[in-house]
């Protein structure tokens, strides 16, 4: 198995390796960074609970390899607090019970903020299909739409502000 | 001052803090110096004769330590494991595998790459044997035997009720209806698998095993049980349940992996992690539901229900793998008489084995409840349908009355309370029930395809009073120890084990209310073996009902004490003082009291003398009875002429749990209940081709619902308390998912019931309904 030198920065921090050709970026990041806020759900990249964003755009990290992301910007869900302070979307998760186990949350989390990002108000059908990725067993979705709806109106009076 | 956040209170959850910054602790997040990785060998045949197991190439890939096999096992004599149904379950093969993705071998490499290297390397000679997946035909005389150390196919019968009374009375009965339902093999597929870590420590002989398991404790005594005669006792076992992602009674059993995993542990001296993979967990763990059940019921032309017959053929697989209460291998299945008054009734099952992954779990139910439900709901609907009744008349008119509890039903089940009436109400006038029977009516004379489903459940949870639960004989009793710190902080420790119901949130809201501590002053854990108080686990939705209970009951023999040392402090008779919430306090004199927090210190700094000091107390609770949540659903639905799909326009739920302790976690289960009632109904299921080839054995193949599928909820509430459970309570976990199913079927039977379709088996695929809708004579165009 050959191995490559690669750098990612993941958060804002550059992190170098030699890593084999084969490794997924999710283990890149729960195994190599022991960052294990990103989890695994299955095999097929169906359940979206290692959902990260790459360059900004939400991927699922287990079919992505380490060499893929060399010379990317990863952000994790380790990356949402910013100065101490809540992202917009963990706190609507928090407020509006958007969570249960907190498996999958990380992945939504992350395919949320990036929705919020490129669609600032969306609609509960945009918020749905955004998310349709990402498999929740404990909620039935209704308190995570809630919860991007939550973060959207935090963000928007930020704008204001 | 800070908030009590007692009953009712919609406290935030304090388990969010670290799963929103993704600092849960799961057990595939846990890494240990040394820790090795097992993987497993697969059986890609569903039934075989294994000739040889070629290890060489796996044992020569670098970082490949070990292969286990079976015979490796056999050595130790572990090699085989009682279920929780005391069947036995082989961990690895000796030389025959039952079906397919069992566990072969394991392989032992250092990192998990490596493990699956090595699985992959490991050749195994296989000779096919016959194959039987159909649990009829498996009871067929000559059929292929699954089991070399049984007499047959068929594992166990059982029945309930009064046989020749429901027998005489379906004989003079003025109508009888008969349907047979399939309700079919489907998965929990919890978004976590499975996994554990297994720590073996030589020099001191003790055993740390970080599982995912829904009952930590009854693994330790399990574990102590397989594992006894090589000397590992329960004092040297710690069961540690980290957090889970979602459970739904997928992690009570103990799978072969766990076991391995230990062995390997022992073995080498390192610490060794196992993780499953999704299609691990689809094929080869516990499945639930896979019930045959041929179903009648008898009553009168006016539309009284009056007797009850229900024949149950059960698939288990290769082995009886469920976990049921000792005394019910079918469970409370006998709960089947639901909501009505029935005068006679009569239940069998018959377990069997067929050649296909081991189980009979519930899935998110309590022991076979949904089963029933879905039976009784669904064979209401038939009756009134074949006499021209309304649904919801029938229900109205056939309840048990809410001045009738407690009630014995006719399969001898005391309920506590109910207004059912009251409940199917509210949901019709949720629903404008009268205003959709209209609207039906028209739409009908245009050709469309409208359905308007209802399902009035009981549900039965909280196993259990000792003198009829056990698992293992294990009693299912609640447990609950609480320390309150000299400084009026308290922890809690509970048997229990949440994987995403938030008892760190909703527990100390009990003692919050019982002591007037805050519950934001009340650390509550679980899950550790060596802290915790002996508990059989959180399944069935006994949390509430058992070890809620203990919450209470722990609370007021702290209050006890609490009143003795409020009396000292304030120079009274303690039959003078007054309890407020958080405070005792002089009769007559408001303003003489002393606080909790006050109390408390002086249990440490200035108790009376000859009373022993510190303030804590243990509940170990045997529940007087179970209890019985219920509610009423109404689905409304229409059908595409065109392509069979089915729209779910509206979905009304009232759920009575009796007293509710958070609000809003309470609304959060009844949603993710109701969306795991209308996966089954809608998506999932678990099939198998002649051979027993798994079809469902990935995410590809085993549709979840995704926010886009999952309709929007409409919830609606009543509250009718436990009149034995301490604090009111019944439970509300499971309910939705015990409850929705029938409503989706009986919506969609509504919509097509004047076309003469009187049942239709889920999930209800689009080419399903489809396939009914023509074979009814609906064509494309009206």
């Amino acid at each position: 198995m050959s191995t490559h030198h690669i750098s990612i920065t993941v958060n804002g921090k550059t992190h170098e390796a030699d890593v084999e050709s084969r490794l997924l970026l999710v283990h890149f990041l729960r195994e190599n960074l022991n960052m294990t806020g990103t989890h695994i759900g299955c095999d097929t990249t169906s359940c979206g609970a290692c959902t990260i964003r790459l360059n900004g755009t939400p991927v699922k990290s287990c079919t992505v390899l380490a060499v893929q992301a060399d010379g990317m910007e990863v952000k994790t869900v380790e990356g949402l607090v910013e100065n101490g302070a809540l992202h917009p979307i963990q706190e609507g998760f928090h407020e509006k019970h958007g969570l249960q186990c907190g498996f999958c949350t990380p992945g939504m989390m992350m395919t949320s903020s990036a929705l919020l990002e490129r669609n600032p108000h969306p609609t509960e059908d945009e918020i749905r299909h955004a998310i349709s990725g990402n498999l929740c067993r404990c909620t039935g979705y209704m308190n995570i739409v809630k919860a991007v709806q939550y973060a959207a109106d935090k963000m928007a009076e930020k704008v204001e502000a | 001052m800070t908030e009590i956040h007692g009953l009712g209170s919609p406290r935030k959850r304090v388990e969010d803090a670290r799963f929103i910054r993704g600092q849960g602790n799961y057990i595939d997040d846990m890494k240990l110096p040394g820790m090795l990785h097992l993987d497993i060998v697969r059986s890609p045949y569903a039934h075989a004769k294994i000739k040889k197991i070629h290890t060489e190439k796996a044992l020569a890939t670098p970082g490949v330590l070990a292969v286990i096999d079976g015979p490796t096992l056999q050595k130790y004599n572990v090699h085989n494991m009682p279920t929780l149904m005391s069947d036995t379950q082989m961990v690895l093969p000796i030389d025959t595998v039952k079906y397919q993705y069992q566990e072969v071998a394991g392989v032992l490499a250092t990192d998990r790459y490596t493990a699956a290297d090595g699985v992959a390397a490991v050749e195994v000679d296989y000779e096919p044997l016959p194959v039987v997946v159909d649990p009829f035909k498996a009871l067929e005389p000559g059929a292929t035997k699954v089991r070399d150390d049984k007499e047959s196919n068929h594992i166990w019968h059982w029945e309930w009720g009064d046989k020749e009374k429901t027998n005489k009375d379906f004989e003079s009965a003025e109508v009888t209806v008969k349907e047979n339902i399939y309700i079919p093999r489907i998965h929990v597929s919890s978004i976590e698998t499975c996994g554990c870590v297994a720590k073996w420590d030589a020099t001191n002989a003790h055993l740390t095993l970080w599982m995912t398991t829904q009952a930590p404790h009854a693994i330790r005594t399990v574990v102590a049980l397989i594992t006894g005669h090589l000397g590992l006792s329960e004092e040297k076992i710690r069961v540690i349940s980290p957090d889970l992602g979602g459970g739904f009674g997928g992690k009570v059993p103990a799978y072969p992996g766990y076991v391995i995993a230990v062995a390997a542990s022992i073995v080498t001296g390192a610490p060794v992690k196992w993780i499953e993979d999704r299609t691990e967990n689809l094929a080869a763990d516990s499945f639930g539901r896979d019930y045959h059940i041929t179903a009648e019921l008898a009553g009168t032309k006016d539309g009284t229900l009056t007797s009850l017959r229900f024949k149950t053929i059960a698939d288990h697989g290769y082995t009886d793998a469920a976990a049921q209460p000792s005394k019910f291998p079918a469970g409370m299945f006998h709960i089947c008489t639901g909501s009505y008054d029935f005068k006679s009734a009569f239940v069998e099952v018959d377990g069997v084995y067929t050649n296909k992954a081991p189980g009979g779990i519930a899935y998110r139910c309590s022991f076979r409840v949904t089963e029933a439900v879905h039976a009784i709901e669904r064979m209401t609907d038939v009756f009134a349908q074949k006499i021209g009744m309304d649904a919801a008349e029938i229900r109205m008119k056939n309840f048990i009355q809410p001045e009738a509890f407690p009630y014995t039903s006719a399969l001898g089940w005391e309920y506590d309370s109910g207004n059912y009436p009251l409940a199917l109400r509210k949901a019709m006038d949720m629903a404008g029930y009268e205003e959709l029977r209209k609207e039906q009516k028209e739409k009908r004379s245009r050709g469309e395809f409208m359905g308007i489903g209802i399902s009035s459940f009981t549900e039965i949870v909280g196993a259990g009073p000792s003198k009829h639960f056990d698992i293992l004989g294990l009693k299912m009793f609640g447990s609950c120890e609480i320390r309150v710190h000299p400084t009026g902080k308290a922890i809690a420790r509970f048997g229990t084990k949440s994987q995403g119901q938030g008892h760190e949130t909703t527990y100390a809201q009990i003692i919050a209310e019982e002591l007037g501590i805050p519950a934001d002053h009340i650390k509550v854990e679980e899950g550790d073996t060596d802290t915790a108080p002996y508990g059989l686990g959180t399944y069935a939705s006994r949390s509430t009902p058992v070890d809620g209970a203990s919450a209470a009951v722990a609370s007021r023999k702290i209050r006890e004490k609490a009143k003795k040392i409020a009396a000292h402090l304030l120079e009274a008779n303690e039959d003078d003082l007054e309890w407020e919430r958080g405070r005792f306090f002089v009769k007559g004199s408001p303003d003489q009291g002393k606080t909790i927090q006050e109390i408390a210190f002086a249990a440490y700094t200035n108790h009376p003398q000859g009373m022993e000091g510190g303030l804590e107390a243990v509940s170990y609770y045997d529940p007087p009875n179970l209890t019985y949540p219920f509610g009423s659903y109404i689905c409304v639905v229409d059908i595409d002429r065109g392509t069979g799909k089915v729209n779910i326009r509206r979905f009304i739920a009232v759920d009575d749990c009796g007293v509710r302790i958070n609000p809003m976690i309470v609304d959060g289960q009844i949603h993710g209940g109701l969306t795991m009632g209308f996966a089954p109904a809608m998506m999932e299921e678990i099939s198998y081709d002649e051979n027993g080839n798994i079809h469902g054995a990935n995410f590809m193949d085993y549709l979840l619902p995704t926010a886009v599928e999952t309709p929007k909820w409409e919830l609606g509430e009543t509250v009718t308390p436990s009149p034995h459970h301490p604090i009111g309570a019944k439970a509300i976990g499971e309910s939705a998912t015990v409850g929705a199913p029938a409503a989706f079927v009986n919506a969609v039977v509504d919509a097509l019931s004047h076309l003469g379709v009187t049942t239709i088996d889920i999930p209800m695929t689009p080419r399903k309904v489809w396939e009914l809708m023509h074979k009814h004579g609906a064509t494309l165009e009206e």
